[in-house]
């Protein structure tokens, strides 16, 4: 049973330099072949400061935390134990490359469901520009934890 | 180029070849998702599974390129939904989507599906996507 008191826990925010190579690994994982995904002049071409991040890039970026998945250890949650049950994510404002943001990742929730058989925990990371502070994308996640 | 916000309109669906493993190593790498269940088919099956399964966020990006083939990156506002069945190694998916209704500013809620060939669901979701901007004159 993962403690409630983690509820409205946070960790030490972190910051990510948004690397082209980065961005272009991940449109060829996921077959995207736009060219504003993949080549500067293109994306310039359209209006973007650089290259643009897949619409889910936010979510990614909690994997950016240099701490790795000691949050998870913090909890006491074992990942071979978790599995995503629902995502959303708020764009303010396209990522693109170049852009070096901040990340901040919070405890929004954590409740249990068939007798505790599974537990949730509701995150939610915001990104924001390091350069402002304006707030540049927002990623809520559920994540269920099988204790059965 | 200008696409009509209508309810009712399907967007193009967005079919996706076989779900590979060597899919699943590149964005594991792409994404920085390192998570051994979607790569390591012995950490998958001491942890209960029959096999390696996709990751959740990559049906998540399947559902996202449908959306953004056919509109503008910029004029995606919100993508979310629900992941409700694990997708394994060899299964063939297809994102589909529908708008489902537009507000009096023009900005326009989209359903969203990935199912596999025999229809099963495995993530229903939503965007919200903002209006057509006329060009500057």
């Amino acid at each position: 049973m993962i403690d409630r008191t983690h509820i409205g826990r946070t960790w030490p925010s972190w910051e990510v330099e948004v690397e082209k190579g980065r961005l272009r690994l991940l449109a060829k994982a996921i077959g995207e072949i736009r060219p504003e995904y993949t080549d500067e002049a293109a994306a310039r071409a359209a209006g973007y400061r650089s290259i643009v991040a897949p619409a889910t890039y936010a979510y990614c970026l909690r994997d950016d935390d240099p701490r790795g998945l000691a949050y998870l250890e913090d909890m006491g949650i074992p990942v071979s134990r978790l599995l995503h049950g629902e995502e959303h994510i708020t764009i303010h404002e396209p990522i693109c490359a170049g852009d070096r943001v901040r990340v901040t990742r919070r405890v929004k929730d954590i409740y249990s469901k068939k007798n505790g058989a599974l537990e949730f925990v509701a995150w939610e990371l915001t990104v924001d520009a390091v350069s402002d502070g304006r707030p540049l994308a927002r990623s809520e996640s559920i994540l269920v934890v099988r204790n059965g | 180029m200008a696409e009509a916000l209508v309810a009712g309109r399907a967007l193009p669906p967005l079919a996706l070849p076989p779900l590979s493993r060597a899919t699943l190593a590149l964005y594991a790498g792409g994404s920085g998702d390192h998570v051994p269940l979607h790569i390591d088919a012995a950490f998958a099956k001491a942890a209960g599974y029959p096999d390696v399964f996709m990751h959740g966020m990559l049906g998540m990006a399947y559902l996202g390129r449908l959306v953004t083939t056919w509109l503008p990156a910029r004029r995606l506002r919100e993508i979310g939904g629900r992941f409700v069945a694990i997708t394994y190694p060899g299964e063939v998916l297809t994102a589909r989507g529908t708008v489902v209704d537009v507000d009096a500013g023009g900005r326009a809620r989209i359903s969203l599906t990935l199912t596999n060939a025999e229809g099963e669901a495995k993530l229903t979701g939503f965007a919200v996507v903002d209006p057509f901007e006329e060009p500057a004159p």
